[in-house]
C-alpha cells in the first residue's frame, strides 16, 4: 500500500526528517510514535499530499506522490495535527462540502455525510455551528472528515491529542471500528494508546526511524523481552536456601534465560523474576519440574512500551 | 472546475456569515453615501453626468479600499487555522484554490459594489443619464475591483499573518496607484510606461464617463490574470517548503 524509500525533507537547512525507510500492508494499523519534533507530522503531511519530499520515494497504492499526487489524494483521508475545520459552518454542511471537495458525487454527499457522522458519534450535533463545539467534538468531525469520501488510507496526525480520558478511550475504539476497512497511519506521542490501537510500531526520532515492529519485537530488540514471574514453594523448616537456589540454577540452564533473580522469599513462598520473553514459560516450566520445585503460580508480562521507547529515543537504537 | 466553484460558494457563505462581511457593506455604503451627498451633489449646480462622473470616481476609492480588505484573508486565514490542509489533501489543483477563492471574493464585492445601486438611480430619477453611463461605470468599477482582489490574493498567499497580508496588499496597490506619479516626473517613454502602468488614472477615467475602452478592460484582466498566477505559484512553492 505504501512505499517509503529514502524520504528525506528539508526546512531551509533542517532536516525534519532525514532517509526515511518503510513499508506498509493494506489493512495494517500503523502507529507513528515519537517525541515533539521528531518529524512525525512532517513525514505524514508528505503521505497526506500536503507536503513535497526533498528527496527519496513515496508510493501510494502504486502512485507517486510527486507526479501523480491527485490520484492518491483521492485515495487518502487526511487529519492534520490541527483539525481543518471552518468553524462558521454547520458540522453537515462542512462534511457535505469535504465529500464533494474529495470528489463524491453530489447525489452521495447527503447520504456519506449522514453515514461518516453515525460512525463518529457526531449525528447529534448535524445542525451545530463548528465554532460552538466542544474540543471532544472537534477532534471527532476532524476524523469525520478525513473518512467522509471512504478513503483506502487514513492518515491521522495526532488523532487523541488534547481529549479526555474517557475521549480518548472513545476515539481508540472508533480507530479499532475502523480497523479491517481501512488502512491506517497514526501517530502519536502517547505510548499507551498507540501501544493498544496499532499493528505495528514505527519509532522516530531526530527526523530518523530508530525501530520498528510490534510492541514485543521492539522489546526483543532492545534487549528486554519481557519478563516471567514465578512463584514456587519456598524453604519450609531446615532446609534453608537450598530449593530456591535449586530453582534458580534450573532456570539459568534454559537457553534464553537471561537473568533470575529472587524478588521475594518468605516462608514457604518465594518469587523468582526472570528476563526471558514470555514465549519460554514451558520449558521454564518443565525446567523447575524436573528439578523437583513446586510451581505455583506463573506470571507474564512484557517490557513496558514506555521504557522501551525512552531506550529507543535516548540511544538512538542501538540496543543499550 | 467544480472544485473552484465549490470553494467559491463555501467562501462566499463565510462572507455573509462573518462580522467582516456586513461591515464592509455598511462601510462602503456610508462612505459612498456621504461623499455622494458631500460632493456629488453639493457644492454648486452640476449637470447629471457630471454627478455622476464624480459619483464613480470615489466609488473607485472605496472600492479598491473594500476590494483589499476583501481580500486580505482569503489564503492568509486558511493558512492561520490551517485549514489550508484540507484543501491541499484534496485532489484539486492550487490554481482552483486560489481562483475560487477569487470569485468568491469578486462575487462579494459584486453584492458591495451594486448595493450602492441607489445613488446613481437617485440622479436618473432627478436628471437625465443614459443606462450606459451607469453600467459602463459600474463594469469599470468592477474591473478595478478585479484587479485590486487578485493584488490583494496574491499578498494573502505571501503570508500566514492576515494583518501582514493586509499591509503587503495595501501596499501593492499603492504602489500601483501612484505609478502615475513616476508617470509625470519622468520622461518619454518612461513616463509612458508608468502612466499606463497605474491602476487607477488613465485606465479608469474613461469608465467615470461610462466609456468603455477594450484596451482599459484589457488591462485590468491582465492584471488580475498576472496577480492570480503569482498567487498560485506561490501556494505551490509553499508544498515544497
Amino acid at each position: 500500500m505504501i512505499q517509503v524509500e529514502g524520504l528525506t525533507k528539508y526546512y531551509g537547512a533542517l532536516a525534519a526528517i532525514r532517509d526515511l525507510t518503510f513499508a506498509i500492508d493494506r489493512g495494517e494499523v500503523i502507529g507513528f510514535l515519537g517525541l515533539n519534533g521528531a518529524g512525525k507530522s512532517t513525514a505524514l503531511r508528505v503521505l497526506g499530499c500536503v507536503l513535497l519530499p526533498t528527496s527519496g520515494r513515496v508510493t501510494i497504492d502504486g502512485f507517486d506522490v510527486v507526479r501523480d499526487p491527485h490520484e492518491i489524494r483521492k485515495r487518502i483521508g487526511f487529519l492534520p495535527d490541527t483539525p481543518p475545520l471552518y468553524t462558521e459552518m454547520t458540522v453537515g454542511a462542512y462534511l457535505e462540502f469535504v465529500a464533494r471537495l474529495r470528489g463524491v458525487p453530489s447525489g452521495r454527499a447527503k447520504a456519506r455525510t449522514i453515514e461518516v457522522e453515525e460512525r463518529t458519534a457526531t449525528r447529534d450535533v448535524h445542525d451545530e455551528v463548528i465554532g460552538n463545539l466542544s474540543h471532544g467534538f472537534k477532534q471527532r468531525i476532524g476524523i469525520a472528515q478525513a473518512l467522509v469520501h471512504n478513503p483506502k488510507l487514513l492518515i491521522l496526525d495526532e488523532p487523541t491529542s488534547g481529549l479526555d480520558p474517557v475521549q480518548i478511550v472513545e476515539m481508540r475504539q472508533l480507530i479499532k471500528g475502523l480497523k479491517g476497512e481501512h488502512t491506517i497511519l497514526l501517530s502519536s506521542h502517547i505510548l499507551s494508546e498507540i501501544s493498544q490501537t496499532c499493528d505495528r510500531l514505527l519509532v522516530i526520532q531526530g527526523g530518523e526511524i530508530v525501530g520498528q515492529g510490534s510492541e514485543q519485537e521492539l522489546a526483543t530488540q532492545m534487549g528486554s523481552g519481557g519478563y516471567l514471574e514465578i512463584e514456587i514453594g519456598g524453604p519450609s523448616q531446615g532446609e534453608g536456601r537450598a530449593p530456591v537456589e535449586k530453582a534458580l540454577q534450573a532456570v539459568r540452564a534454559v537457553a534464553g534465560v537471561l537473568s533470575a533473580s529472587v524478588i521475594r522469599e518468605e516462608a514457604h513462598v518465594a518469587q523468582i523474576k526472570l528476563d526471558a520473553p514470555a514465549a519460554l514459560c514451558p520449558q521454564v516450566v518443565r525446567a523447575l519440574v524436573a528439578a523437583d520445585i513446586d510451581v505455583m503460580r506463573v506470571g507474564r508480562g512484557s517490557a513496558q512500551l514506555e521504557s522501551i521507547f525512552l531506550k529507543l529515543t535516548q540511544t538512538g537504537g542501538q540496543p543499550s | 472546475m467544480s472544485a473552484t466553484f465549490l470553494i467559491a460558494r463555501r467562501e462566499l457563505g463565510a462572507y455573509l456569515r462573518s462580522m467582516i462581511g456586513w461591515v464592509i457593506i455598511a462601510g462602503v455604503l456610508a462612505v459612498d453615501g456621504l461623499l455622494f451627498n458631500a460632493f456629488a451633489l453639493g457644492g454648486g449646480d452640476k449637470r447629471s453626468s457630471e454627478v455622476l462622473s464624480l459619483f464613480f470616481y470615489f466609488s473607485s476609492g472605496t472600492t479598491m479600499i473594500a476590494s483589499v480588505l476583501i481580500a486580505f484573508r482569503l489564503l492568509a486565514e486558511e493558512r492561520q487555522t490551517g485549514t489550508i490542509n484540507l484543501l491541499y489533501s484534496s485532489p484539486i489543483r492550487d490554481g482552483e484554490i486560489v481562483l475560487g477563492k477569487f470569485l468568491s471574493a469578486l462575487a462579494f464585492l459584486a453584492i458591495v459594489t451594486l448595493a450602492t445601486g441607489f445613488m446613481p438611480m437617485l440622479v436618473m430619477i432627478h436628471g437625465k443619464v443614459s443606462y450606459g453611463h451607469v453600467a459602463g461605470g459600474y463594469f469599470g468599477l468592477l474591473l478595478l475591483g478585479s484587479a485590486t482582489l487578485a493584488i490583494g490574493t496574491f499578498g494573502s498567499a505571501l503570508t500566514r499573518s492576515q494583518v501582514l497580508a493586509a499591509i503587503l496588499s495595501a501596499c501593492m496597490v499603492v504602489a500601483m496607484l501612484v505609478a502615475w506619479l513616476l508617470g509625470r516626473i519622468t520622461e518619454r517613454p518612461l513616463s509612458e510606461v508608468f502612466s499606463n502602468l497605474s491602476l487607477h488614472g488613465l485606465h479608469f477615467q474613461p469608465f467615470q464617463a461610462g466609456i468603455v475602452h477594450l484596451r482599459d478592460v484589457v488591462y485590468y484582466l491582465a492584471v488580475t490574470y498576472v496577480a492570480l498566477f503569482a498567487a498560485t505559484r506561490v501556494l505551490e512553492a509553499r508544498r515544497w517548503r
